[in-house]
This record gives C-alpha cells, sequence and structure tokens, in this order.
C-alpha cells in the first residue's frame, strides 16, 4: 500500500487549492497543466514504460474529442455517456494501431514515423469529412448544466480533471507493481530476451498501447467540454502528440509522476513566454524544442531522474537500503 | 541414455549462398549434459536459434517432450520449459540483478513479491545472491554470465539451452561455473550448451555432437570425439590428423 500514498498526498494538495483562490487564471491553468497530466500519462505507459515512442498520441485525443462532440450534437447522447464511448472509441483506435504496427514489427523510429502517419490522415479526414463539421468544426451547444457535462463555475471541471489525473496515476501504478507492468518493461530493455522468458511481446505492446490510447482519449474528451468547440487542428493537430509527450520526457518517462510534473512545467514555462513575448506566436515552440534538447542532454531521465540523482549525491540520504521500486 | 527430451531430426537453414546448418540430427535427454562443439562458424548459435524459436528452419522438423515445435515462436516455447541463455548477453540493462530475474519467475508467479522472492532464491542458487539489489548494468562479465543462466532457469525449465556460457570468463570464474552447471542436470534437467572452452566440455559432457560446416560429423563421449580424425581436422585443418599421427611416431 505504502506506493500509494504519494499519489494520495499529492491529489490531496491539488485539491486543496480551490480553499486558497478562486481565480479563474489560476483555474485554467491548472487545467490547462492536468489535461496535458492526463494525455501525457497515456503517452507514458506507452513510451516511458513500454519504450514505444509515439508521435501520433493526438490520434487517440481526437478520436475520442469527436466521438463525444458528434454524438451529443448530431445523435444527442448524454456527454457523460458521450465521454465513456469516446474513451471506447480511442482505446478502440490504439489497439487497431496498435495491432497493424506490432504485428508488421515496426519498432524504434519506424514505430514513431507510422504513429504519427496515423495521426495526420486522421486530421485531414476530420478536416473534409461531412460529420466532424469538415472545416468548420464541432460547437457543442452550451447547456450549463452537470448532467450535460457543463458547469458555470471552473472548479468542478478543475475537480474533474483532478479525478481522471488522480485515476490516472492509480492505474499506471497499479500496473507498474503488477507482471504486465514487468513484461513492458522487460519489452522496453530487451524485446528479445524478454520473448525468451515467456514474455509474448506482442500481447503485452497490443495491451499497453489500449490502455495509453484510453487514458489519452480521456483527456480529448475532458477537452471537448471544456472548450465545447473543436476542429481538426486541435483535435488530431500535433500540438496535443508534441506536449503528450514532452510532458513525460521532461517530468521523468517511466515514471508515475513524471508527466504531472512535466506538465505543470511545460505549462509555466509557456505561460511564461506568452508574458514576456505576447506577439510573438510560436515563440514557446522554440522555448519546448530548447527545453527538449536540454532534457535529453544534461537529464535524459528527466526532472524525476534528476531529483533521484542528486538525492543519491548527498551522503546522509544516498544510506538508506531503499529498493528502487518507488 | 535416457529417453531423448529434445530431438533435432535433419534441420537445415541457409542464409542466402551461405548453407549454415545442413541436415544437423541430434538429440539431448533429460539429467544429462550434451555438449555441441565445431569451430567458428559451424553453426552451433543458428541451431540453438532454430531449437528456442527465434528462426525457423528450412526443412527438418525438432521435437520436445513427443511433440513437433518447429517454428513455435520463443515465448510460446518458454512456457513449454525451453529456456536458452544468450551468446552476447542481453541483459534488462535498467533493471537490478532480481528485477531482471523476476521477469523469468513471473512466469509461474504471477504476483509481482512472489516472483520477486522466487528470483532471490534462483539468483543465490548461481551464486548472485549478493549483488541482488545492483543494477544490471554494472555486473562483470562473469555478473552478467551468471545472469542469464539465472534469468533461464527462473522460468523453471526442462531443457535449457546455454550459448557459450563460459565465453570470455577466466579460468578461475570457469572453476567456479561448472559445478553450478553440473548441479543444473544433476537436478533432471535437460542440458544442451554450445562451448568453445574444451576443459570445461571435456569435464562437463556426457554426449557430445560435433557440428562443422554445418554437418554433424561426429558424436560420443569426449574422450571419443577428440580422438576421432574428422574432428581433428574440422579444427586443424586438413590433413593435421596424419601430421599429428606422424609427429607422435617419430617421438
Amino acid at each position: 500500500m505504502k506506493t500509494y500514498w504519494p499519489i494520495v498526498v499529492v491529489v490531496a494538495l491539488l485539491a486543496a487549492v480551490p480553499l486558497f483562490t478562486t481565480s479563474n487564471v489560476v483555474f485554467n491553468f491548472l487545467v490547462a497543466a492536468l489535461l496535458i497530466a492526463l494525455a501525457g500519462q497515456g503517452w507514458n505507459l506507452l513510451g516511458g514504460y513500454g519504450g514505444q515512442y509515439s508521435f501520433g498520441h493526438a490520434a487517440f485525443f481526437g478520436t475520442a474529442a469527436y466521438a463525444t462532440a458528434v454524438l451529443q450534437v448530431r445523435y444527442g447522447v448524454n456527454a457523460w455517456l458521450g465521454l465513456f464511448i469516446g474513451i471506447a472509441a480511442g482505446a478502440l483506435v490504439g489497439a487497431i494501431i496498435g495491432a497493424l504496427t506490432f504485428r508488421s514489427g515496426l519498432r524504434g523510429s519506424y514505430f514513431s514515423l507510422v504513429t504519427l502517419a496515423f495521426a495526420e490522415v486522421l486530421r485531414i479526414i476530420a478536416s473534409v469529412a461531412p460529420i466532424t463539421g469538415a472545416g468548420v468544426g464541432t460547437l457543442i451547444p452550451l447547456d450549463l448544466h452537470p448532467r450535460a457535462f457543463q458547469f458555470q463555475s471552473r472548479v468542478p471541471f478543475y475537480f474533474i480533471a483532478l479525478a481522471l489525473v488522480a485515476l490516472s496515476l492509480i492505474i499506471v501504478r497499479v500496473i507498474e507493481n503488477s507482471r504486465f507492468g514487468a513484461y513492458l518493461v522487460a519489452v522496453r530493455e530487451n524485446e528479445d530476451a524478454a520473448s525468451a522468458l515467456g514474455v509474448d511481446a506482442f500481447l503485452v505492446k497490443l495491451c499497453a498501447i489500449t490502455i495509453s490510447a484510453a487514458i489519452t482519449a480521456a483527456a480529448g474528451c475532458f477537452y471537448a467540454q471544456y472548450f465545447l468547440f473543436i476542429d481538426a487542428g486541435i483535435a488530431y493537430g500535433p500540438w496535443i502528440s508534441i506536449d503528450a509527450l514532452l510532458a513525460p520526457i521532461v517530468g521523468g518517462a517511466g515514471t508515475v509522476f513524471g508527466p504531472l510534473l512535466g506538465a505543470l512545467v511545460i505549462k509555466t514555462l509557456g505561460e511564461a513566454t506568452k508574458l514576456m513575448a505576447a506577439d510573438a506566436p510560436g515563440l514557446d515552440l522554440v522555448i519546448y524544442g530548447l527545453l527538449l534538447v536540454g532534457v535529453v542532454g544534461l537529464a535524459p531521465r528527466g526532472i524525476a531522474g534528476l531529483l533521484r540523482t542528486l538525492s543519491r549525491l548527498r551522503p546522509s540520504s544516498g544510506s538508506t537500503p531503499e529498493g528502487s521500486h518507488g | 541414455m535416457a529417453e531423448a527430451l529434445l530431438k533435432v531430426e535433419n534441420v537445415s537453414k541457409r542464409f542466402g549462398g551461405l548453407l549454415a546448418v545442413d541436415e544437423a540430427s541430434f538429440s539431448a535427454a533429460s539429467g544429462h549434459i550434451t555438449a555441441l562443439i565445431g569451430p567458428n562458424g559451424a553453426g552451433k548459435t543458428t541451431l540453438f536459434s532454430i531449437i528456442a524459436g527465434f528462426l525457423s528452419p528450412d526443412h527438418g522438423r525438432v521435437l520436445y517432450d513427443g511433440a513437433n515445435i518447429t517454428g513455435e515462436p520463443p515465448h510460446r516455447l518458454a512456457r513449454r520449459g525451453v529456456a536458452r541463455t544468450f551468446q552476447i548477453v542481453q541483459p534488462f540493462a535498467g533493471l537490478t540483478v532480481r528485477e531482471n530475474i523476476a521477469i523469468g519467475s513471473h512466469l509461474s508467479h504471477r504476483g509481482r513479491g512472489e516472483a520477486l522472492a522466487a528470483a532471490g532464491e534462483v539468483a543465490r542458487s548461481v551464486g548472485l545472491g549478493a549483488q541482488l539489489e545492483a543494477p544490471a548494468a554494472t555486473l562483470t562479465v562473469a555478473g552478467r554470465k551468471r545472469l542469464e543462466l539465472a534469468r533461464a532457469l527462473a522460468i523453471a525449465p526442462r531443457l535449457i539451452l546455454l550459448d557459450e556460457v563460459l565465453a570470455g570468463l577466466n579460468p578461475s570464474e570457469i572453476r567456479d561455473m561448472i559445478p553450478v552447471i553440473r548441479t543444473i542436470a544433476d537436478s533432471g534437467m535437460a542440458v544442451l550448451m554450445t562451448e568453445h572452452v574444451m576443459q570445461a566440455v571435456m569435464s562437463l559432457a556426457e554426449q557430445v555432437f560435433v557440428l562443422a560446416e554445418g554437418c554433424v560429423i561426429a558424436q560420443g563421449t569426449p574422450r571419443q570425439v577428440a580422438a576421432d580424425q574428422r574432428v581433428i581436422e574440422a579444427y586443424l585443418g586438413h590433413g593435421a590428423a596424419k601430421q599429428m599421427a606422424a609427429g607422435a611416431g617419430h617421438d
């Protein structure tokens, strides 16, 4: 049980924020960060733990966002039901992409490129298909009612985002402590050696991409409800694929808190950049690029890895005989 | 010799223009150590990869416990009880020794705690007990070889394929390793090993098959094989056996 205490503490701290502020600026910032943390946690499971670097998590985010939006607008489906259908739709897309790519034995950068291609193809289809509203996009009509998954205030949204992130932290922690998690890491470290020990690498990767897609899909559904508008560039655009991989890599890929930590850092940097140079569009992307280069070069295991190394360097805390299962 | 657990029948494998394995047949029995030896490039590792499911043979078949397992994927063979080590060690470098071995233990232990505990026991049986929590990347060559062995043993196999587990070790490390391998066979497993270290083959193996240019050219006890003219020629070149016989005559 003790491996779950850090999750309880972090979630409790974040849940206490509304006690101290009512500022919409703060909530907008935190909701955006939690959204990226959630999408990033999905990427982290497949990329951080499984070593399969996807450049196309937008495919899952976008599918879920469109599923929940289109079902509400065109078929009158309840938004909460849409949330679950959206997650299922994202997971299904994950399973299909996984089955196709892993069955053909794509590894490393080939896998990355093919996932990018899938997301781009979906973006182009969404930008012309009538059901998605094509170039105009889909607008979810305003209905500020909890049963429509819409709220007057930012605070309920904040708690829902936090609950989703908490759930994703627990899911990843459970996986980390399970046989499936051990097999997933073994596949990342050495696929041949893993299969010689009875690990069905294909099945393990397929399960991982399906769960990964479902988590990122939850972020897509939330996005649609929060902003009430999506188009092809938002749903399937490269921005979400980049944020979803940048957050865990910066925070520490293959660690439970990596995506949350990374999301807070990159969102803070993004906001700071906007404050300093409001009229320079794209400058935040330049900052992200520099950050990525810096992290990969100086702290390849992210902030979490850097903190762990630093704590080992301090002689006092280095002597604790704690196993590295944290 | 007891009924063979593993039978390889007329297996051939071609890589482009190179016939790596040519109609090779041999067998290995439970509780015994069988060695597959031969000069570099004889096809030993290719044969191992075929038995363990990493390659499919062009012809022939592999029988394990009476079942035809030719072409079955490695993970399914592992579940049947076929374990292998890799000649070029393949540790999960980012994991500790215990976590490495636990991947194998998970085959029979679903729970993480049980698998980690079982891994500890296997580690102690191969002399890695002291390094359990060390990252695999920090092990010496000898340690990595032991780790390969421990991981393979962790799946509780009935047949274990040891691909040059002694290569790269110094004489004292080899001396330490030999009893470990003998204990494995004594516990009832079928051990099939390839080895370059002849001293080890001579003292360990009960049955030796000699592979040269993909063909099994001789078989028998280590002593019989070492005296075989074709074996001497395969290792030392054409006419070597005659020269040695002539040299012995002059003394």
